[in-house]
């Protein structure tokens, strides 16, 4: 049986927010955003703009009914800019009209007088101006500063990575109809409907049992639409419940270019020290991140740049500040890796620099500092199942490492211009939302009396294929075909109060409750099974492909005749479970817990060819050996790796955000902001399933693989600095991605 | 004058008096519910929203992959629209089954765009090689996937394909279940529209003239449907590249991809085909027209730049009267051009290159392909004897306007090829411009790329005459 999402992709078939066919009457919005991006408001005349044909309605900051306020972890961000503004692309004013074209030509009639004042784009100067979003974080492990003596090499540098957009091909929107009771029914393109629907209810002022938020499928994600999904559900509910009618809110792209957060740029200072041997004794790391202008989730993605600040390697002494900086750019969020590839790219920096110093190949010393079993991550969680030094020797050895790199040296010698690079990434990612109570789901199963099975989770399907692994876990408990089962699209009454799809959990927290919920009825089915079949004993019942078996012998009795005596003996058939992983927690004062459920490895080895006369670059070939656990679906899964990766790579090269002096955003098209094309994936691309004989935490022993693929791109940037390096041995590259075509030619000629 | 518009969209025909400039995406999406096009940019740089156009030629309909965003639903009229519905039949297609076998979609949003655009290719092609495969999604971007997993669906559809047809390729895809039935009925009834061909309005002084609509559409597409429109549609099937003496003479409405393909572009121009392959993506080429390249006057302009070095003329109409005028004369300033308003471009002339006439193109920008050039460059030269005896040099993103380097070539004139004449025009070179700084790179950046670009140029036509170690 095919995957049915996928059917439905390639036909066409599947639906996203902007496809559904909206009620007669249906409204739309369009937002006007701040064009300054600081500045007090001084007025906003909306006057002409109301008076246009076709405009149904404008709304401002004073019309909220409710709170303009929509901050989770901090409540620092209105709605609507109401008296100051922080970022250009802040919305101030919601216009409804009959078509997007007059809500958009409406937008431009409104006058907004703004008293500009300075902005600041630049993480360090705002630190500088004790622009902070909170107090700084700091993670610690043994004692750095009694160590630096016993340190035969000292390095220290800065690093800068730059910002990313998500460029989920799906923009931001949402669709909102009133319902009867003063309710309002949300269809929204979001990870986590629960916030939309918690934002909702605090901005109109309402229960939250007023607020139904429907989720079909996104256009992809990748954390985009984890925290800022939620605005636009908001605007279109309460545009719809202001003016009595259903408003449908599409985000243009270059709207949601400018007005949407992105990954967050960071600036860092590093000191490394290593002993004689190569092996790393102290790191002290300072973290500068460009949270924009309000908190959203920057406090959280601080703190996984702290716990993925030693990436795959033990170091003994480690002192890690992190300092989250308010400016004025949009608020950036939460993107795959949260903050982690930003942790991961400076050690693996400071490795390369030391190397650099030290004339080897930095490879030696990741080798030499790699975790062991046993060995203390900075927050006090021990490496448990590591498999750090499995995955390395096995991309090591599966694609001969060494030999890879006898042809890179020899192509070298013989080439003048054209230089090959080759690194290698190993990758160490801790599993489990980091704020422990988020780790939850639920799960609600259906069976229904012609033998077919509906499933509703919190899960939300955004490409990664959350939806067919759920289908997978409730066809195998039931042992049924797994064409009788459906996913309900993700909805707030079925599953409340969830988590949103996001930190790669989707498929354990929701696989789990799923399995938790059909074993529910498995065992209410059993028990109908023997009295249908007058056994006295329930236990030896099972079912094995629609059969159900008993004391491992087929019976007469098939899934659909099961079912229907199941009803008619007036057993339920549905189930609602919870699922909480055990064992999690972290003190966020001491900075020390176990805040992960487990840790997925890996290692790749990426090669690049660099023409040094043009600067520009391939990516020839990515190899790489991963820990999926046992995979529940290996297809999937390599696509969600071949997928991250480029994604990853694509941050450190081509993908560059360019903001000019005022904050204004330059790369705000797809003309210009360039991702990764057909042409750029390499010619080879290999992934090997590492042999994982240990149990997880996950459903079925699988692991989570949303993201941590996402940091082997890495290593396609100290690929690209080793073939530059090979090419002007004699120059010290200055570590700032992404390493774009213009960075790379002048690194090389200025 | 008839002003209503038909066309066959999938298997039905339909007719909308609706604003000609309205994008086939905005009618297709909102008129007729047909979302499986999606809507990822509005610009032509995503794919999702790509739709096959048939166009009537003889007694076949010729399919292209087209972005629908930007194509006005007035220059639809007469032929055949193809969405992704219009795929679909009871069974799935080869390259459907593939793109599910290699789990090559994940949110599907881009998917459909990816299906139209492959199926195009195997309508089309007489290459049924993996690269050519591969350049017909060229324009098609994937978020999810990285494209990898494409790339192996791509290679499993082509294990479907026989690349030998028995004649009508149709009939053949249709029984290998790449098109469902309809499309045999396809050219009868395109014929039976004809008659009714849709004229436009008489416009006197248009606001907009609008060609393939690849600039217009990205740059204006609100204001265009606000106001009088009049086309000179890329399609049509009369000659529109041809020889007259010593020149080639050029239609200013033929695309990129016709000048691409054509046999007299490929026998004096070699080099080209090649080169093109970096301009936009196939859908766009299939759109783009060289007039709108050239009136667009944008200074990295592909086309412009390349025709700078060909010493381009072209030939204005307007009142009947015709006007001839140099290429190289017709940028007065950004954006600024030596044309009045209602001139129209009509053609231009190439003169053909003597035997002895070397050509070299070089485009760097910061992803290699469908990318605009942060900086571009031709040269076009003859050598006798090592000494350099004709020479054009043109570079783009350099300054406000697409620019012939004539103080370089003029220094370069009758003097040897040698590491350092190279090295002294290129010190020239640096004289005659002046580029900002912008979303392509900054000005010190885009000076030094000329300066590599130009080592480039000599580096690739005369390897044995300079030094690239001396030169870089
Ligand atoms: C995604 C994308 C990628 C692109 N990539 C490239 C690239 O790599 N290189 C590049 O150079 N360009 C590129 N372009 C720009 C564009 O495709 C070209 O400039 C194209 O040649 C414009 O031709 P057109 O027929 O589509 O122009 P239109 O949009 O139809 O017209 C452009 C202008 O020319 C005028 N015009 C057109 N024809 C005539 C005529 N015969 N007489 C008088 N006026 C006329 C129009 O009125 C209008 O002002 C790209 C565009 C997009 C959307
Ligand atoms: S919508 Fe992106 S190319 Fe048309
Ligand atoms: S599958 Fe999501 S963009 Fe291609």
């Amino acid at each position: 049986m095919k995957n049915y999402d996928l059917v439905r992709h390639v036909k066409g078939e599947s639906k996203f927010v902007d496809d559904i066919l909206t009620p007669e009457g249906c409204l739309h919005a369009y937002v006007l955003y701040s064009q300054i991006a600081h500045g007090n408001i001084k007025s906003v005349n909306i006057n002409t703009a109301l008076q246009m044909e076709g405009v149904e309605g404008i709304f401002i900051a004073k019309d909220i009914p409710g709170e303009n306020q929509i901050g989770g972890i901090i409540q620092d961000e209105e709605l609507l800019a109401s008296c100051k503004v922080d970022f250009i692309g802040q919305p101030i004013a919601i216009v409804v009209a009959k078509t997007v074209a007059l809500a958009k030509e409406a937008s431009k009639k409104i006058i907004v007088d703004i008293e500009e004042l300075t902005p600041v784009i630049d993480p360090r100067v705002a630190f500088e101006k004790g622009e902070l979003i909170m107090p700084p974080r700091v993670f610690s492990l043994g004692d750095v500063e009694a160590n630096w003596d016993k340190c035969a090499l000292i390095v220290e540098g800065t690093v800068e990575s730059g910002g990313q957009e998500h460029l989920y091909l799906e923009t931001q929107g949402a669709f909102a109809c009133p319902v009867e009771g003063g309710g309002v029914k949300i269809v929204s393109s979001t990870q986590s409907p629960t916030t939309v629907q918690k934002t909702a209810a605090k901005v109109l002022g309402l229960k939250m049992h007023l607020i139904e938020v429907d989720v079909l499928r996104l256009g992809g994600g990748f954390g985009g639409k984890e925290d800022q999904a939620s605005q636009w559900a908001a605007m279109a509910a309460m545009a719809a419940l202001k003016l009595n009618k259903p408003v449908k809110l599409i985000l243009p792209r270059q709207d949601d270019l400018r007005m949407t957060g992105k990954r967050h740029p960071y600036s860092s200072d590093y000191k490394i020290g290593l002993n004689k041997e190569g092996k790393i004794i102290n790191y002290e790391v300072t973290f500068y991140q460009n949270a924009g202008a309000s908190a959203d989730l920057s406090p959280a993605i601080l703190d996984r740049t702290l716990f993925h600040c030693t990436n795959s390697y033990f170091v003994p002494n480690v002192k890690a500040t992190a300092c989250s900086c308010k400016t004025n750019l949009p608020p950036n969020t939460a993107f795959r890796g949260f903050g982690g590839p930003q942790g991961m790219f400076v050690i693996e920096a400071a490795i390369y620099k030391a190397a650099e110093k030290l004339g080897i190949d930095p490879c030696l010393i990741q080798e030499k500092n790699l975790l062991a079993e046993g060995d203390e991550f900075s927050y006090g969680q021990k490496a448990e199942q590591c498999m750090a030094k499995a995955s390395w020797e096995s991309a090591i050895s599966k694609f001969n490492f060494p030999h890879l790199k006898k042809e890179i040296d020899e192509f070298n010698v013989a080439s003048k211009i054209v230089k090959k690079g080759i690194a290698l990434m190993p990758i160490c990612f801790g599993i489990s939302f980091t704020t422990t109570f988020l780790n939850q789901a639920s799960a609600l199963v259906h069976v229904y009396s012609d033998g077919s099975v509906g499933v509703s989770t919190g899960a939300i399907e955004m490409g990664q294929g959350v939806n067919m692994k759920i289908r997978q876990v409730v066809a195998s408990v039931f042992s049924i075909k797994i064409d009788r089962i459906k996913n309900e699209t993700t909805n707030t009454t079925r599953n409340a109060n969830t988590s949103a799809t996001a930190a790669s959990s989707g498929a354990d927290l929701n696989g789990k409750a799923a399995q938790l919920a059909c074993n529910n009825i498995l065992n209410r089915l059993k028990d109908a099974a023997a009295k249908y079949l007058s056994l006295a004993n329930s236990d030896q019942i099972e079912i094995k492909d629609e059969v159900i078996y008993y004391e491992n012998k087929p019976t007469r009795l098939l899934w659909n005749e099961l079912i229907s005596s199941a009803y008619m003996q007036r057993v339920s058939l549905s189930s609602h479970a919870y699922y909480a992983p055990p064992g999690i927690y972290f003190d966020k004062d001491k900075a020390k817990g176990k805040p992960f459920a487990y840790h997925v490895y890996g290692t790749a080895i990426i090669q690049v060819a660099v023409d040094c006369l043009k600067g520009v670059y391939e990516i020839e070939s990515v190899k790489i050996v991963h820990d999926f656990g046992k995979s529940i679906n290996k297809a999937i899964d390599r696509s969600q790796t071949e997928g991250a990766v480029m994604q990853g790579i694509g941050w450190m090269t081509m993908e560059e955000l360019k903001y000019n002096e005022n904050g204004r955003l330059l790369t705000d098209a797809l003309s210009t902001y360039k991702v990764p094309d057909i042409y750029f994936a390499p010619k080879e691309f290999e992934v090997e399933f590492l042999d994982n004989p240990n149990d997880s935490l996950a459903v079925f022993n699988s692991k989570a693989i949303g993201e941590p693929p996402f940091m082997y791109g890495i290593g396609a940037y100290f690929a690209i600095m080793n073939a530059m390096k090979s090419y002007k041995p004699e120059k010290h590259f200055e570590i700032i991605s992404p390493m774009t075509p213009e960075r790379l030619l002048l690194s090389l000629y200025n | 004058m008839k002003t209503t518009i038909k066309f066959i969209c999938n298997d039905r025909v339909i007719s909308t008096n609706i604003h000609p400039a309205v994008s086939l995406l905005d009618f297709i999406r909102k008129q007729e519910h047909l979302t499986g096009t999606k809507e990822g940019c509005r610009e032509g740089d995503c794919g999702a929203c790509t739709v096959l156009l048939g166009e009537l030629k003889g007694n076949e309909v010729i399919y292209k992959n087209v972005n629908s965003c930007l194509l006005p639903i007035g220059d639809v009229a007469g032929k055949h629209v193809v969405t992704i519905e219009g795929l679909n039949s009871d069974v799935l297609s080869p390259i459907q089954e593939s793109f599910i076998s290699e789990t090559a979609t994940q949110c599907g949003f881009c998917t459909p765009g990816f299906i139209v655009s492959l199926t195009s290719f195997v309508l089309n092609t007489n290459h049924f090689t993996f690269d050519s495969a591969v350049e017909s999604i060229a324009g098609n971007i994937c978020r999810c996937t990285g494209h990898i997993s494409i790339k192996r669906a791509v290679s499993k559809m082509l294990t479907f394909i026989d690349p030998v047809f028995n004649g009508n390729r149709i009939e053949d895809l249709i029984n290998k279940n790449f098109l469902p039935k309809y499309f045999l009925e396809i050219p009868v009834k395109l014929k039976g529209l004809s008659s009714e061909t849709y004229e436009g309005k008489a416009v006197n002084s248009p606001e907009f003239v609008i060609s393939g609509g690849t600039d217009l559409f990205v740059q204006k597409w609100e204001e265009l449907i606000k106001t009088e429109v009049s086309f000179i549609p890329p399609s049509g099937d009369k000659e529109k590249i041809r020889v007259s003496g010593n020149f080639v003479i050029i239609k200013a409405n033929t695309t990129i991809t016709e000048f691409k393909e054509s046999e007299i572009i490929n026998k004096h121009f070699p080099a080209l085909n090649e080169k093109l392959k970096l301009f936009g993506s196939l859908p766009i080429r299939n759109r783009a027209t060289l007039g709108g390249n050239i009136i667009n006057a944008s200074p990295i302009g592909d086309m412009v730049n390349i025709l700078l070095a060909l010493d381009t003329k072209m030939y204005f109409i307007k009142d009947n009267g015709v006007r001839e005028l140099p290429l190289n004369k017709f940028y007065l300033a950004y954006k600024t051009l030596d044309k009045q308003k209602d001139e129209i471009l009509d053609e231009i002339s190439i003169p053909i290159p003597a035997e002895d006439c070397l050509f070299n193109y070089e485009k760097v920008s910061k992803r290699t392909y469908l990318d605009i050039a942060s900086v571009n460059s031709s040269i076009l030269l003859a050598v006798h004897n090592g000494i350099i005896n004709k020479i054009n040099i043109s570079a783009g993103g350099i300054a406000p306007v697409p620019k012939l380097l004539a103080q370089t070539g003029e220094f370069l004139l009758f003097k040897k090829i040698s590491t350092d004449n190279v090295s002294e025009a290129i010190k020239i070179a640096m004289q005659e411009i002046n580029p900002i700084s912008d979303a392509r790179g900054s000005a010190d950046y885009k000076k030094l790329l000329l300066k590599q670009l130009i080592i480039a140029h000599f580096v690739t036509l005369f390897p044995d005459f300079v030094s690239i170690e001396e030169l870089v």
